[in-house]
């Protein structure tokens, strides 16, 4: 097991990508309350943690959760935008539906889901916060996509 | 107004998440690491350890929540620089003593009493610990001291006044017993 840093490192070295996502993710004015929920929760976890290899990927999976809960709490505010957006299109609670449905998601479809549509990474950036291949993350995204067509329909 | 990192350490500290708080302070001798937990302060890095160093070492032995925190530190801060300026002859911060232990933290206690401007031998030290021949131990436990200048191990010198040994280094050790009139 990898020691664990001292958690200053983790904001010395990710609060600006951390920022900068979330800012894609919900917005300029929100992202600072995201970004304090994000480390807050991260701070919280962090002792706990038993795998400090990609702490980037960590944190960048607890802002997408941050994103999503925000924009579930804000369910009417049309936010994210491309694919996912268009299939919500005839849905009455666009947002909040679809949010909702990618909560309900195997945790690697959601956490590809929602660092492509929340955080707006591209397919390089998802494989490294997930720690897999570009591959493998475009193939969760993919399942995932396609598991919110039916469900939402 | 306060940056978003001085707000997220400030409601850390208010939900208990802040076991460590650190600042890297000016001092004549250099920069000198402080830290504290909520018991009181718990590491001062002097200017010869290298800081990332000793904050693995608390992110280890304490807890990995370590933040750079200031403000939390501000006491400390204040009561050195008084120090330094020759102001200030005693320190009235809580000390948290939790990286030291056994026969090591007896002999720090003791030290912890010297008056400013005294000094004790390793022996008289070894001594007022309860073990009068355990004189190594005693220079291992200033050796070790988790706070110095705090816990002022610079005012332990062998015996016949020879200056011993300085984590700091020795021409720290000789500035600082000059400051309080003893050289």
């Amino acid at each position: 097991m990898t020691a664990l840093p001292p958690f200053q490192n983790l904001l010395d070295e990710h609060a600006a990508d951390v920022m900068g996502v979330l800012r894609g993710a919900v917005g300029r004015a929100d992202a600072e309350d995201c970004f304090q929920e994000t480390f807050l929760a991260a701070l919280r976890a962090y002792p706990r943690l038993d795998d400090a290899s990609n702490l980037r990927g960590w944190l960048l999976t607890i802002a997408q959760r941050k994103a999503i809960d925000h924009h579930r709490a804000n369910g009417r505010r049309p936010q994210p935008v491309g694919e996912v957006v268009e299939v919500a299109a005839s849905d009455p609670e666009p947002d909040e539906g679809i949010w909702a449905a990618v909560g309900a998601l195997p945790p690697k479809q959601r956490a590809a889901v929602a660092l492509r549509y929340a955080c707006d990474l591209p397919h390089a950036e998802i494989a490294a916060a997930l720690g897999c291949s570009p591959e493998a993350a475009r193939r969760s995204l993919h399942e995932g996509i396609k598991r919110l067509r039916k469900e939402i329909g | 107004m306060k940056t978003s990192l001085e707000h997220l350490a400030e409601r850390a500290a208010a939900e208990g998440l802040l076991d460590v708080a650190y600042a890297t302070v000016d001092s004549p001798f250099g920069s000198l690491l402080l830290a504290t937990t909520p018991r009181g302060l718990v590491r001062v890095g002097l200017p010869t350890y290298d800081p990332d160093e000793t904050l693995e070492e608390l992110a280890a032995r304490i807890s990995p929540r370590v933040l750079e925190a200031p403000a939390r530190l501000d006491d400390a801060r204040r009561e050195l620089d008084l120090y330094f300026a020759g102001r200030l002859t005693e320190f009235d911060l809580a000390i948290d003593w939790q990286l030291t232990g056994g026969f090591r933290e007896k002999v720090q206690r003791v030290i912890g009493r010297i008056p400013y401007g005294q000094t004790r031998s390793y022996t008289e030290v070894a001594r007022s610990a309860g073990n009068e021949r355990a004189v190594r131990a005693a220079g291992t436990a200033c050796g070790s001291n988790p706070v110095p200048i705090v816990v002022p191990c610079h005012r332990v010198l062998r015996t016949g006044g020879a200056l011993g040994g300085y984590g700091g280094g020795l021409p720290m050790k000789r500035a600082l017993l000059k400051l309080e009139g003893i050289l």
